[in-house]
């Protein structure tokens, strides 16, 4: 039976079928759904981890205890959970530890576009590329072999293109249970407990190991030559294979599964079958560096480019221009420059348009984070200053302080995102004599990678009810005395705590609580625009709310597409924005 | 069956354009074909500009259409439309949906919405044949706005060989249950509309 599969919903079933009991994740696009559909499945147990070094932790706890695990996140995620990743490697798995973890080329959805293959190497794990959704449901059972017969982590490296894309699967037979009873924790102290003296052993291990790896990856079936014809050979791993498959149909390929370690006898073994030994791979020149070293000249960076995804397009145009492949008729250049542009916005109704107003409205320099609400920085809202990774705007608030800038400031955060890593800084803040004020913009989910529960939801990603933890509860209980619970929709409330508190020269925190009205599904009527009492001032369109028109005479509301919040009633000075009772 | 067909989906963030893709894709296997489709989640789900590749063949290597190839542009919005020229070729059938979604900065006066002439000219650049479709009118005459995407499939269905029956009971399979009748009526209205 064939069905068709995201290569994230590929994973999940992968996952499945490799008898994988417990996954930890920290959500991020492109890499969300591949937990979220394992969690589905019969017998998984799956949590979202406040972020990715927790659920990184929970993986390695999961994999030590003998069973086999699963840890999901973006490339980012991975800066976050390094630290583990770095000696996980040394003490090595006892069972599985498969990491799943998704590139993001292009920066679809990304603050940057860095090459997690370069992890693989610097950590010393192996890492393994499916190329479509097929490979991505088998490979994880490789992985998870690999992992358990060398004892280490093994990172499953995806991108936007393969998480994204949707091809057919193979459906297979049910697994056979794996068996579940309580195993004691092996106290191993030389193995797991990485103090200098054990880690200097571990070292040794660890290169070994890799030695081994290298020979494993000269026979593994995962990397293959497809014999062709014609004097190029193409080394392409994942979707980058599509790709080149299609550009150059005829060409003997070696496909790699495997990018870390890379396969040198199959590397020579491709070179000596061609004239032309080109590699095929999106940022970074990993492949092409390691076949220089082995002093094989090669094609790759001088003809392809390192910034951002490829398509088969892409890469015709860059091979012809230097003869690789025929060039084709030119097509035509298209001036649609000049059309009007689509940025994303904030929902209709979203209640962080308020804050972003007031913080507008307040000229406050905003250090930002990231999170849904990193669109307050597009105009007309225009009131995010700053937004560098997760859980930076905090820091970065303090720090501005610290430096003395005139001007009003504050850290504005999401709450899942406060959870993943602003708890830290809100102590410096404290700890060491702050006086700057954070906003947490508290949705109560997070909303900006489709609705998952954090710390602050009181219920788990399996439907459990937990006790919830409480942000303003949590910024008392570390010292703050000014801290106030706000509902964003009162706008004359909003304008003046924000005042007050950017004001103070204590260090202060301001929840601004109200769910999301998509996960809510909140929809009241819209309100009605008397035109007669409208002057055309342009308030209610400088809060850059979708369902808000610009007609002759004034404004018109959308009904379909507005949820009836009534924020834009509240900006109005003539009254001419009536919000029905 | 031909060797290749490609479809370039083209619209706005909650339109369903995602929706209609996984049903073209979905009736591209039940017909034989090999598929492949691409979307953008993430940012661009908040109302900003969406696109969707579908491909049936043979043998599909890559998930993204190339350049210049495309079989049809299905355009769920106009404006959205008029950015894929690069896309099309003579051969290209370009489906738009005769139906407007403002930008914010059509809304705040500082960007013109083409004309439906000017659209066309940018898309008559290669040679491809624009279809206006009156999907979004349609769909409110059959009493939702979310219609308009199956309005298209069925105008698109004209264009294919593939029996009408597939076409239907995939789109039953995989619309929400309570819809299902709503969604085939738009599915005919569509080819109703290409046939008039």
């Amino acid at each position: 039976m064939k069905k068709i599969m995201s290569g994230n919903e590929a994973f999940a079933y992968g996952t499945y079928l490799a008898g994988i009991k417990v996954g930890a994740g920290y959500p991020g696009t492109p890499s969300t759904e591949v937990l979220e559909n394992y969690s589905r499945y019969p017998g998984a147990y799956a949590e979202w981890s406040p972020n990715e070094k927790v659920a990184m932790d929970v993986g390695i706890g999961a994999a030590l205890a003998g069973k086999r695990a699963l840890v999901t996140m973006k490339h980012v995620g991975l800066n976050v959970a390094a630290d583990s990743l770095f000696t996980v490697s040394y003490t090595g798995t006892n069972g599985a530890l498969v990491i799943v973890n998704a590139d993001d080329p292009s920066m679809h959805s990304s603050q940057n576009e860095q090459d997690n293959r370069h992890y693989a190497k610097a950590s010393k794990v192996v890492m393994l590329e499916p190329a479509d959704s097929e490979e991505a449901k088998r490979f994880v059972k490789i992985a998870v072999d690999i992992s358990e017969m060398f004892d280490t982590p093994v990172i499953l490296r995806s991108t936007t293109r393969l998480s994204h894309s949707k091809c057919v699967v193979e459906l297979e037979d049910e697994p056979a249970d794996v068996a579940v009873e309580p195993a004691a924790y092996e106290r191993n102290a030389s193995k797991y407990v990485m103090v200098p003296m054990n880690a200097r052993q571990r070292r040794l291990v660890v290169e070994e190991r890799l030695k081994k790896l290298a020979e494993y990856a000269e026979t593994t079936p995962i990397n293959y030559i497809e014999p062709g014809s014609g004097d190029i050979g193409v080394i392409a791993a994942g979707v980058n294979y599509q790709y080149a498959k299609e550009v150059f149909p005829e060409a003997t390929f070696l496909k790699l599964g495997m990018v870390y370690p890379l396969p040198e006898r199959l590397i020579r073994d491709l070179a000596g079958r061609v004239k032309q030994v080109v590699v095929v791979e999106e940022l970074d020149p990993f492949i092409e560096e390691h076949v220089r070293l082995l002093g094989i000249p090669v094609k790759g960076r001088e003809v392809f480019p390192g910034i951002a995804e490829f398509s088969q397009g892409r890469i015709r145009k860059h091979a012809a221009a230097t003869g690789l492949v025929p060039k084709e008729a030119d097509t035509p250049i298209f001036q649609t420059s000049q059309l009007p542009v689509r940025p994303p916005m904030l929902c209709p109704g979203c209640a962080h348009r308020p804050v972003f107003y007031a913080l507008q409205r307040l000229r406050v320099a905003v250090m930002g984070d990231i999170g849904c609400y990193t669109l307050g920085a597009a105009p007309p809202l225009g009131s995010m200053h700053s937004c560098i990774c997760m859980g930076a705007s905090i820091g970065n608030v303090h720090g501005v302080d610290r430096a003395g800038v005139k001007d009003r400031t504050a850290a504005v955060i999401g709450d899942s995102t406060f959870f993943h890593s602003g708890i830290a800084p809100l102590i410096n803040l404290i700890s060491n004599g702050g006086n700057s004020t954070v906003i947490v913009v508290d949705n109560r989910i997070t909303a900006m990678t489709g609705h998952q529960p954090h710390p602050g939801t009181g219920w788990t990603m399996m439907g459990k009810e937990v006790p919830n933890v409480s942000i303003d509860a949590l910024a008392r209980a570390v010292g703050f005395k000014k801290v106030d619970v706000i509902n964003p929709y009162d706008f004359k409330l909003v304008m003046d705590t924000i005042r007050e508190h950017t004001s103070s020269d204590e260090p202060s925190l301001i929840v601004s609580q109200y769910p999301c009205v998509l996960n809510i599904k909140e929809k009241k009527p819209a309100p009605a625009v008397d035109l007669d009492a409208c002057n055309e001032c342009g308030n209610c369109l400088r809060i850059a709310c979708s369902p808000m028109t610009k007609v002759d005479g004034g404004v018109r509301i959308d009904p379909a597409l507005c949820i009836g919040c009534g924020f834009c009633a509240s900006v109005c000075n003539q009254g001419a924005i009536k919000v029905p009772n | 069956m031909k060797n290749k067909y490609d479809f370039l989906f083209a619209g706005v963030g909650g339109q369903g354009t995602i929706l209609a893709s996984d049903i073209l894709c979905e009736i591209g296997l039940r017909c034989g074909y090999d598929v492949k489709k691409s979307e953008v989640h993430g940012m661009s789900q908040r109302g900003g500009a969406v696109e969707s590749h579908v491909r049936w063949g043979e043998k599909v290597y890559s998930p993204l259409i190339e350049e210049g190839k495309t079989d049809f542009l299905l355009a769920f919005e106009m404006l959205e439309a008029a950015r894929w020229p690069h896309y099309t070729a003579a051969n290209t059938v370009a489906i738009i949906n005769r139906h407007q979604i403002l930008p914010p900065s059509v809304n705040l006066g500082q960007a013109q919405y083409p004309e439906e002439k000017e659209i066309e000219s940018i898309l008559a650049g290669t040679g491809a044949k624009v279809v206006w479709v009156d999907g979004a009118a349609k769909a409110l005459e059959l009493g939702n706005a979310a219609l308009g995407g199956v309005v298209l499939l069925g105008a698109l269905s004209i264009y294919l060989d593939e029996p009408v029956e597939v076409w239907e009971k995939t789109i039953a399979e995989l619309v929400p249950a309570k819809f299902k009748e709503l969604n085939i009526k738009a599915f005919q209205a569509g080819r109703e509309l290409m046939q008039k």
